[in-house]
């Protein structure tokens, strides 16, 4: 067997199973882990079929932002996660008569089909050879020039969604005091402070 | 020798559990989510075998817009899920009906 096949089984076998263990895994901060080992072993897959920026891609934002926002909130949320685990057996049978139709339809899918006659006529942007620009030079090159409006509407995607979990999670206590520094500015002596002629021997 | 076929395989399996996995998990939201994470993560696998295959780099492009919109998704779910533990002491999505629709 070739070094290649080597490592696309091994990576194959830890992310099929580490998505099976994501399913199954009985507490969700291990679920986590176990979507980060599968975001790795599909990082590895990617640079096997040869798409080093797009693997990159994968460790940086799945594994760095994505994997890491649900760790926060799965540690962040105090919930009974045993209760939650409740009815599993109940779903067991539905859910695995569905994913067996699931699979039977996709061998299906895969068993019958063939590349179109004038497949090498159809694509879009060639790659172009290694010699001339590797993976990451010609995407940029490509997603800067005819892509660079979807590029641009994806950001906006990404602002309005940074926008919106914002929104969602900002709550203003109102038993909490704050610092009012434009009422503090506005403040004078004379509303602040009242002098008080105070004779010796009395009180006010 | 690792053909295309191969790295289908590898997708339709992380595809159908991801599937799985909704409805194993139907009360924890959480794994829902991360059970999407999974089925998208094995639509780029798809795009990529099948853009690396036939030399076509809009394959990878994809990938690229299909990420954005997964980190964009996992913000807002886990912002709706924080905000509904804040009003309801819970995650269990089964008796979810506020708005009673």
């Amino acid at each position: 067997m070739s070094v290649t096949a080597l490592a696309f089984y091994l990576f194959a076998i830890t992310g099929v199973g580490g998505s099976l263990m994501v399913v199954l895994s009985r507490n969700p901060v291990h679920s986590v882990l176990w979507l980060i080992l599968s975001f790795f072993s599909a990082a590895g897959l990617f640079i096997l079929m040869g798409a080093e920026f797009v693997a990159m891609l994968l460790a940086i934002v799945y594994v760095g932002a994505v994997a890491v926002l649900f760790l926060f909130v799965v540690m962040m949320l105090d919930v009974d996660f045993a209760e939650l685990r409740g009815g599993i057996q109940r779903f067991m049978p539905l859910g695995l008569l569905i994913g067996l139709i699931l699979l039977i339809e996709l061998g299906l899918v895969y068993g019958h089909w063939n590349m179109a006659d004038n497949a090498d006529a159809l694509l879009q942007s060639p790659t172009p050879e290694l010699s001339e620009a590797h993976n990451t030079l010609a995407l940029g090159q490509l997603i800067y020039t005819d892509y660079i409006y979807l590029f641009q509407a994806s950001g906006l995607i990404l602002l309005v969604a940074m926008i919106g979990a914002i929104v969602l999670t900002l709550r203003h206590r109102v038993d909490v005091k704050r610092q009012n520094a434009l009422h503090q500015m506005h403040r004078d002596p004379a509303t602040a402070m009242e002098l008080k002629d105070v004779k010796s021997g009395q009180g006010l | 020798m690792i053909t295309l076929e191969h790295y289908l395989t590898v997708a339709a399996m992380m595809f159908v559990i991801g599937i799985f996995g909704i409805f194993l998990n139907r009360k924890n939201v959480i794994v829902i989510l991360m059970s999407i994470e999974l089925i998208l993560l094995s639509v780029n696998i798809n795009l990529v075998a099948f853009s690396t295959h036939l030399g076509d780099l809009v394959g990878q492009i994809f990938t690229l817009f299909v990420l954005t919109v997964a980190a964009a998704e996992a913000a807002i779910g886990l912002a709706i899920l924080v905000c509904f533990f804040r009003n309801r002491g819970t995650i269990a999505v089964e008796d979810v009906n506020v708005m009673k629709g």
